[in-house]
């Protein structure tokens, strides 16, 4: 059948399996919108009130679900306020499809209103992009921008559809939504090589990130831990894979990890790493980092062997079958000294956590919240989060029991993720959502308090509430001499007063009962609801790895 | 220990494209001292051929970013001693004091002078970026106008082509 571009898009999208878009309208996708309105009955379109929102609420979509996320946005400013949303996704290795409109071809290179060179500014920060100039190559150029957002390592992809392309008509034909290229098999030799090695560790560490998270191998890998008698570690991209209540699982290690995760993985003798890229935040300085350890790391993409720690044995390919296939021929094994080792890495972690809440005076403090927040939030809740000392406390403290259930901003640690972020998990999920945010990130992108409202999304959003920067004024506590450049928001915010503007509910909580009270009517409000809780502003995250550190330099008390 | 290397890509002959290579060198602070790019023997695919200059985990990472770029077909390092060609226009003055001594050069190198003023000449030589380079310094002191060199093409020796790797 013959079909405009904005049709053949929006068919495109539906043949795709795509249920949900994010988007806001303007002059230049005014025809993908018309096709919208003809289509509404089968593709759902949340408008957010700004371009930035729809990107990271079409991330928060997949990273809840792991189906590719979708957002419109017009050309010009509308597709610059995606920029912060795709490079998040990219750097979080997040499969999304971003639709931009653009002027007429006729119309392209001659600083015409609201042109900008999209793909050109998007370059470095999507895994590839297009710009559509023939009618003819649209549909087959979508169904590729999807295969390329799903396959090997995903991430983000952004079509650029000039306006004469969408207004052309051509034939469309509908055609299967794309499988993901398959990554090929790693040979045997090297399966038996990293059998070899595990079966020779006394101290084993599985260290997952992201890319097992996304693999959904959780289950898998309590499986094979226990199998090897050995401990699970994991990077913030890896949270929520593994339940935090599993007692081989040590949590989050890094710059701001638990410290017997961090401490175990240095006193390892063989690292097995799944899907994750050995960030600068998880290491501290590599040329100190794990320095006994063999190191073997399973990834789809070639280039992260060796780019921030050599390795031992690199594992291209695919990521699950490799994994499973060295499972499957890894004896049991027992290592009992190993694990009394980590036994007593955990009494001291316990020991100085307790230390620190006992001396702890404040009327509410982060802990309470996060505990109060463990016991009341129902089986399956997402937590997303925005970017800062909430985040950690957030990695440290939530009490993860299902997959998928962290939304939060990894690799670019972008504040101002967390609200666009939540509506998306929700919109895809339908499961109980709960936003974690800090007074500054929350400030960025409080406008999507109007698309939550709106679409009466039922997040619950937890603003820690300290009145300043928090890890920054952490940072200028500890390496810059207590000098608060500029980190002391000094404003006059009424948060309650300002969601309620918006159409939610608020509530005030300043002490621990207070915040009980609240987070559970907040959980059957069925409306977004703000807690404004009060914490003082001189919290810590702790432990520490101070920037380019060793794990000798790990700072647990103040 | 730093080396010279070349790198043979083979990437769709579409508009754009040597941008997504060039853009992916600058993001990665990855050092080229020299790229072409041409038509190759089937219309589908360009040829970029870069030399550069690196330790070994600039090499491998290098190739492996390269891999990771939906428009790169085939990466490949030519190690073994690769055929090498550079072409050079080079400008030089012209009197009848040095004009002999440029002529011989000329033959020697087996260059051709194609331009040819009382004032100047304009010399093409081909051959090993090093002999190029010797060809500079020869002519240096009879003053250099002008000069442009277009960098290093490559194929491996003998019957076996990069696709047949």
């Amino acid at each position: 059948m013959k079909l405009t571009g904005a049709k053949i898009l929006i068919q495109t999208l539906i043949e795709q399996g795509v249920t949900d878009v994010f988007g806001y309208p303007g002059g230049q996708v005014i025809n993908i919108y018309d096709a919208l309105y003809e289509y509404k009955d089968k593709i759902n379109h949340i408008l957010t009130a700004h371009e930035q929102g729809a990107s990271h609420a079409a991330d928060g979509y997949s990273r809840a679900t792991g189906k590719v996320g979708v957002c419109i946005a017009t050309s010009g400013p509308g597709a610059t306020n995606l920029v912060t949303g795709i490079a998040t996704a990219m750097l979080d290795s997040i499969p999304m499809v971003a639709i931009t409109g653009n002027v007429p071809c006729s119309l392209i290179g001659k600083d015409s209103f609201q042109e900008i060179d999209i793909t050109g500014v998007t370059l470095p920060i999507t895994k590839h992009n297009y710009f559509v100039n023939k009618i003819e190559d649209l549909a087959d150029t979508l169904r590729e921008a999807f295969l390329v957002a799903k396959s090997g390592r995903p991430g983000p992809v952004l079509v650029d559809i000039p306006k004469d392309v969408q207004v052309a008509t051509y034939e469309y034909e509908p055609k299967p939504a794309v499988e993901k290229t398959p990554l090929p098999k790693v040979d045997e030799k090297t399966i038996d090589e990293a059998v070899r090695l595990i079966a020779e560790a006394k101290r084993p560490y599985i260290y997952i990130g992201g890319g097992a998270a996304g693999l959904g191998l959780g289950e898998e890998i309590e499986a094979f831990a226990k199998k090897i008698d050995g401990v699970i570690g994991c990077s913030f991209m890896g949270l929520s894979a593994i339940p935090t209540k599993n007692d081989r699982f040590l949590g989050m290690q890094g710059m701001h990890g638990h410290y017997a995760s961090s401490m175990s993985q240095n006193e390892s003798d063989l690292i097995l790493a799944v899907g994750v890229r050995f960030s600068d935040r998880a290491t501290g300085n590599v040329a100190k980092f794990a320095k006994q350890s063999k190191i073997i790391q399973l990834d789809p993409d070639c280039a992260e062997i060796n780019k921030n720690v050599r390795v031992d044995l690199g594992i291209v390919g695919d990521v699950a079958d490799s994994f499973r296939r060295i499972a499957k021929k890894c004896a049991d094994k027992s290592n009992p000294e190993w694990l009394a080792r980590v036994r007593v890495l955990r009494e001291e972690e316990r020991a100085f956590e307790e230390q620190i809440a006992k001396e702890n005076t404040a009327p509410l403090t982060p802990k309470q919240v996060f505990e109060t927040i463990n016991a009341e939030k129902p089986e399956g809740t997402i937590i997303a989060t925005d970017v800062g000392q909430h985040q950690m406390w957030a990695a440290q403290y939530i009490e993860f029991d299902k997959p998928r259930t962290i939304v939060s901003s990894g690799g670019l640690g972008t504040m101002g993720f967390g609200l666009g972020a939540s509506i998306g998990a929700y919109t895809a999920t339908k499961k109980p959502t709960l936003l974690v945010t800090g007074d500054g990130s929350f400030g960025m992108n409080l406008n999507e308090l109007a698309t939550a409202v709106t679409y009466k999304i039922p997040v619950v959003i937890v603003l820690l509430n300290n009145g300043v920067l928090g890890m920054v004024r952490q940072w200028q506590t500890l390496f810059f001499g207590k000098r608060y450049s500029n980190t002391v928001l000094d404003r006059k915010t009424d948060f309650v007063a300002l969601a309620k503007a918006f159409g939610a509910d608020a509530y005030l909580a300043e002490t621990p009962v207070e915040f009980k009270k609240a987070l559970k009517t907040a959980f059957t409000a069925g409306k977004p609801v703000v807690i404004d809780t009060r914490i003082d502003k001189d919290e810590m995250v702790l432990p520490m790895l101070p920037p380019g550190g060793a794990i000798s330099d790990i700072i647990t008390k103040v | 220990m730093e080396n010279n290397f070349i790198i043979a890509v083979y990437v769709e002959n579409k508009s754009g494209v040597l941008t997504r290579v060039t853009g992916m060198f600058t993001r990665r602070g990855f050092n080229i001292d020299t790229l072409t790019v041409g038509e190759t023997e089937r219309k589908e695919y360009s040829r970029i051929t870069i030399c550069m200059r690196g330790d070994a985990y600039a090499k491998e990472q290098l190739v492996n970013q390269l891999k990771k770029l939906v428009v790169v077909k085939k990466v490949e390092v030519l190690e073994d001693e690769p055929i090498k060609r550079e072409l050079m226009l080079i400008k030089v003055n012209n009197d009848s004091a040095n004009r002999s001594e440029i002529m011989t050069a000329v033959d020697v190198f087996r260059a051709s002078v194609i331009d040819y003023s009382p004032e100047s000449m304009c010399i093409e030589v081909t051959g090993n970026p090093s002999k190029i380079d010797a060809f500079v310094k020869l002519m240096q002191p009879f003053g250099i106008l002008e000069m442009c060199r277009t960098g290093v093409v490559a194929l491996d020796r003998g019957t076996e082509t990069l696709f047949s790797k």
